[in-house]
C-alpha cells in the first residue's frame, strides 16, 4: 500500500485488469458474481406509485439468499427496484441515492424523479452496460408521479406500467389483463402483489416473499414481506446431534473475561494505631 | 446469393438434449426400499409441468427412477416395461431386480455413441428379500447400493444422506454402535426433510414429491399406518406389497 | 476450470442462541494436487469478529492483509472496535472497488454485534465476490463445497442452538460436505464465539 490513508481514489480501481486478464487468456473463465433473477414490478395508480419485488437471490440454479431487499431507497419519495448483477444494483442505487441528497441540499427542493432517472442513465451508459443493472424507478415529486425503467446500457422508458428482470413477462401478463387507469390504492397495491406472485410462482429465478411500496405525494410505506407465500413446512424430525458427536483434536479458549484468584498472603494489617 | 445459393459452405447445428431439472433419491432398508422424486420439470427459467412423474413401478418389486433429459428418460422407461413384459410372456413370471440392473445396463450401454441422458436409480426387493438400491450413470455403469441421490440437487442431499444414512463423521454414543438398517419411518423423515431442503436452496426442485415404498413379502404395514398422502398400489395379494405418498412441494 | 476453484477450500458461518460459530476447511490445493493441509482461511478480525475468506490462496492473503490494515486504520481513527455489521460493509466496499478485476474471494464473516443497551445479538453475513452482501438469518456458505454446504445446512441446522449444540451441528455440516467436495477438506477448524468466550476447535475428519 502506497499511500497513507484509508481512502483510496474515488470510484473504480483496475489494479487487477492486467493480472485478471492474463488469467483469461490463458483460459480461466472468469467467475460469475450474484444475480438477481428477480421479477420486479411497478405500476401508475390515482394518487402514486406502486413498486414490487421478490425476495429471492441465485447463483446459477442455487438460491443464494431468501430474502433480499430488492427495493432500494433513493429519497423519501423516491425508490428503485433493482434487476441483474446483486452488487451493481446495490452501489448503484446507493451512490444515486447519496447525489440525490447533495442535489436536495445545494438546490434546497425537493429531488425530482427525472433527475434521479438521468443520474442513473448516464451512469449506466458510461459503462456501456458492463455495470448490470436493470432498473424500475418510482416516486413522486413536485411534477406528479413518474414510473420508469432503466435498462443496463442506458435506455429509459416512462410508462404507467412496468416489469423487469427474469420473471418480466409473467409480470407483464398480469399487468395487461389488469391494469386500468386512475385505480384504488388497494386494487393497485392488489395488482402489483399479483404481478410479482406471478413471477414468484412461475419464473424459476424467482422466488420466497412480495416486497412492496406506496409512494404518494404526501407519504412513502415500505411494505417489507407484504405477503409470505412461500414458508418452509415444518420438518418431519429433529436433526439435533449428541454432544461428543463430532471428534476433535485440539481445543484453544481465548476467554474474554479475565478470572484472577487473589491469594493473601501472611501479611499482617497495617498497624494504624 | 439472391438465387437462394450460398457463398460459402454452411453450417447447420441442433442439440438433441436438453436438461430437464429435478431430482431422485433412493434409499434401501433392511427389509424395505424407498424410491422418492420430485415432480417438477423445466427448461431454463421456465416450468413445463409442475406434475410430471419421474418415479415408475415396473413390477410387483421393482420402481425406477429417471432424471435428466425428460424426454430420454420417458422413452427410456417405456422400452424397459416393454423388455419385462417379453420376459413376462417368456418366463411367466416377473424379472427379479438384479436381473433388471442387469437390463439397464445393457440397455444403456446399446446407446454408448448416441447415450440416453438419463441417470437411472432402480429400487426394490431382491429375490431373498432384502432392499435394494441400484445407480446407474448414462451409460450403463452401475453399483448396487444402500443410499443414493441424483439430478439437479445431487450435491445438496447426497452428503446430507451420508450424514444421516451412513452416520458419516458421527462417532457414536460410547458403548453403542450405529444401526447398518434405519427403520421405515426414518427413512421415510429423511427423505421427505431431503426433498424440502433441496426445494428451498434448488430452483429446479419443487412444486410436488412421489415416493415409493416397496415392503419384502410378509413385513408389517404398521409403521405406515399414520403416513398421510399414502396410496397402496399392490395388485397381487401375498407378495411384496407397494405403497406411493404423495406430498406438496413449494411451488416458487 | 474457474479461477474460484483453483486452490479449493470451503467455509460456513452459522446463528445460534446467543453465539455464532464459523467453520472452513484447511485444504491448500494446487488444482487437484493437495498442497498444504495447515491453510487457515478464517482470521480474527476483532475480539468477537471472524471473517472466513475462500478463494483464490494468494487473494486470500492479500485481502486479509488489505482489512485489517483498513479495520487498524478504523480503530485508530475512531478510537473504538468495528462492529460485524460496519466490517461487512467494509469488506463489500473494498470488494466493490475492485469492480473491473476483483479479488477472487467470497467472503464470511460472523460475530457477535455490539447492542445499544450493551448486550451482544449474534451477527453474520457473507458476499459474493463483487461485494454485494447476505444478510442471513441463520446460515452462510461460500468455497468450492458451497452447494453441499447449502444442502447439509438446510438439512442439519436448527433455530436457537446453544454453542456446544452449535458446535456439532456446524462440524457435521462442514465434515459431510466437504468430503464430497474434492477441492475441499484435508481437516478442519470451527469457532464458535460467545459475548464472552471464543472456543477454536480442529476437527478429527477424514484426510484424503
Amino acid at each position: 500500500m502506497a499511500t497513507a490513508s484509508v481512502f483510496c481514489s474515488p470510484g473504480f480501481d483496475f489494479s487487477h485488469e492486467i493480472r485478471n486478464n492474463f488469467l483469461q487468456e490463458r483460459g480461466v473463465p472468469l467467475p460469475k458474481a450474484t444475480s438477481t433473477g428477480t421479477t420486479i414490478v411497478g405500476c401508475l395508480f390515482k394518487d402514486g406509485i406502486v413498486l414490487g419485488a421478490d425476495t429471492r437471490a441465485t447463483e446459477g440454479p442455487i438460491v443464494a439468499d431468501k430474502n433480499c431487499e430488492k427495493i432500494h431507497y433513493i429519497t423519501d419519495s423516491i425508490r428503485c427496484c433493482g434487476a441483474g448483477t446483486a452488487a451493481d444494483t446495490e452501489f448503484t442505487t446507493a451512490m444515486i441515492s447519496s447525489n440525490m441528497e447533495l442535489h436536495a441540499l445545494s438546490t434546497g427542493r425537493k429531488p425530482r424523479v427525472v433527475t434521479a432517472m438521468t443520474m442513473l442513465k448516464q451512469y449506466l451508459f458510461r459503462y456501456q452496460g458492463n455495470v448490470g443493472a436493470a432498473l424500475v424507478l418510482g416516486g413522486v415529486d413536485a411534477t406528479g408521479p413518474h414510473l420508469f425503467t432503466i435498462h443496463p446500457h442506458g435506455s429509459t422508458d416512462k410508462l404507467p406500467y412496468v416489469t423487469m428482470g427474469s420473471g418480466s413477462l409473467a409480470a407483464m401478463a398480469v399487468f395487461e389483463a389488469g391494469w386500468r387507469p386512475n385505480m384504488e390504492r388497494a386494487d393497485a397495491l392488489a395488482l402489483v402483489t399479483a404481478a410479482v406472485s406471478a413471477g414468484i410462482f412461475n419464473d424459476l429465478g424467482s422466488g420466497s416473499n412480495v416486497d412492496a411500496c406506496v409512494i404518494t405525494a404526501s407519504h412513502t410505506e415500505m411494505l417489507r414481506n407484504y405477503v409470505r407465500p412461500n414458508e418452509r413446512v415444518q420438518k418431519e424430525r429433529s436433526y439435533g446431534f449428541r454432544r461428543g458427536t463430532t471428534a476433535w483434536k485440539k481445543e484453544d479458549i481465548r476467554n474474554m473475561v479475565v478470572n484472577e484468584d487473589i491469594t493473601f498472603t501472611g501479611a499482617e494489617a497495617m498497624d494504624t494505631s | 446469393m439472391p438465387d437462394g445459393s450460398f457463398e460459402r459452405p454452411q453450417q447447420r447445428q441442433f442439440n438433441p438434449y436438453s436438461e430437464n431439472g429435478g431430482t431422485i433419491l433412493a434409499i434401501a432398508g433392511a427389509d424395505f426400499s424407498v424410491i422418492a422424486g420430485d415432480t417438477r420439470q423445466s427448461e431454463g427459467y421456465s416450468i413445463q409441468t409442475r406434475y410430471a412423474p419421474k418415479v415408475f413401478r415396473l413390477t410387483e418389486r421393482a420402481v425406477l427412477a429417471v432424471n435428466g433429459f425428460a424426454a430420454d428418460g420417458n422413452m427410456f422407461v417405456k422400452k424397459v416395461k416393454q423388455r419385462l413384459e417379453w420376459y413376462r410372456h417368456a418366463h411367466a413370471k416377473d424379472m427379479p431386480l438384479r436381473a433388471i440392473a442387469r437390463l439397464i445396463q445393457t440397455m444403456l450401454y446399446a446407446q454408448r455413441f448416441f447415450p440416453y441422458y438419463v441417470y437411472n436409480i432402480l429400487g426394490g426387493i431382491e429375490e431373498d428379500g432384502t432392499g435394494a438400491v441400484y445407480s446407474f450413470d448414462p451409460v450403463g455403469s452401475y453399483e448396487r447400493e444402500a443410499c443414493r441421490a441424483a439430478g439437479a440437487a445431487q450435491s445438496l442431499v447426497q452428503p446430507f444422506l451420508d450424514n444421516q444414512i451412513y452416520f458419516k463423521n458421527q462417532t457414536p454414543a460410547p458403548g453403542t454402535n450405529h444401526p447398518t438398517h434405519l427403520p421405515l419411518p426414518d427413512v421415510l423423515s429423511i427423505v421427505i426433510d431431503s426433498f424440502t431442503s433441496a426445494t428451498e436452496r434448488h430452483i429446479e426442485v419443487g412444486d410436488g414429491l412421489e415416493i415409493y415404498v416397496v415392503l419384502a413379502k410378509g413385513r408389517s404395514t404398521q409403521e405406515l399406518a399414520s403416513i398421510g398422502g399414502l396410496q397402496e398400489l399392490t395388485t397381487r395379494a401375498e407378495g411384496d406389497r407397494m405403497f406411493v405418498v404423495r406430498r406438496d412441494l413449494k411451488k416458487d | 476450470m474457474s479461477i474460484m476453484q483453483y486452490n479449493g477450500g470451503s467455509v460456513i458461518a452459522m446463528v445460534g442462541k446467543d453465539c455464532v460459530a464459523i467453520a472452513g476447511d484447511l485444504r491448500l490445493g494446487n488444482q487437484a494436487m493437495g498442497i498444504s493441509s495447515n491453510f487457515d482461511k478464517i482470521f480474527d478480525m476483532t475480539e468477537r469478529t471472524y471473517v472466513g475468506l475462500p478463494g483464490l490462496a494468494s487473494d486470500v492473503l492479500t485481502l486479509h492483509e488489505q482489512l485489517r490494515y483498513r479495520l487498524n486504520m478504523y480503530t485508530i481513527k475512531e478510537e473504538r472496535t468495528m462492529e460485524p455489521e460496519t466490517f461487512i460493509h467494509l469488506i463489500s466496499s473494498t470488494l466493490y472497488e475492485k469492480r473491473w478485476g476483483p479479488y477472487f474471494i467470497e467472503p464470511v464473516l460472523a460475530g457477535m454485534q455490539k447492542t445499544p443497551s450493551g448486550d451482544f445479538r449474534p451477527f453474520i453475513a457473507s458476499t459474493d465476490l463483487i461485494g454485494c452482501i447476505n444478510f442471513a438469518k441463520d446460515f452462510v456458505v461460500a468455497g468450492t463445497a458451497s452447494e453441499k454446504l447449502f444442502g447439509v445446512a438446510e438439512g442439519l441446522w436448527e433455530p436457537d442452538l446453544a454453542p456446544e449444540d452449535l458446535f456439532e451441528t456446524i462440524s457435521q455440516t462442514l465434515l459431510n460436505a466437504v468430503d464430497r467436495d474434492a477441492y475441499s477438506g484435508w481437516g478442519a477448524v470451527v469457532y464458535v464465539i460467545t459475548k464472552d468466550k471464543v472456543v477454536k476447535r480442529t476437527l478429527k475428519g477424514r484426510m484424503d
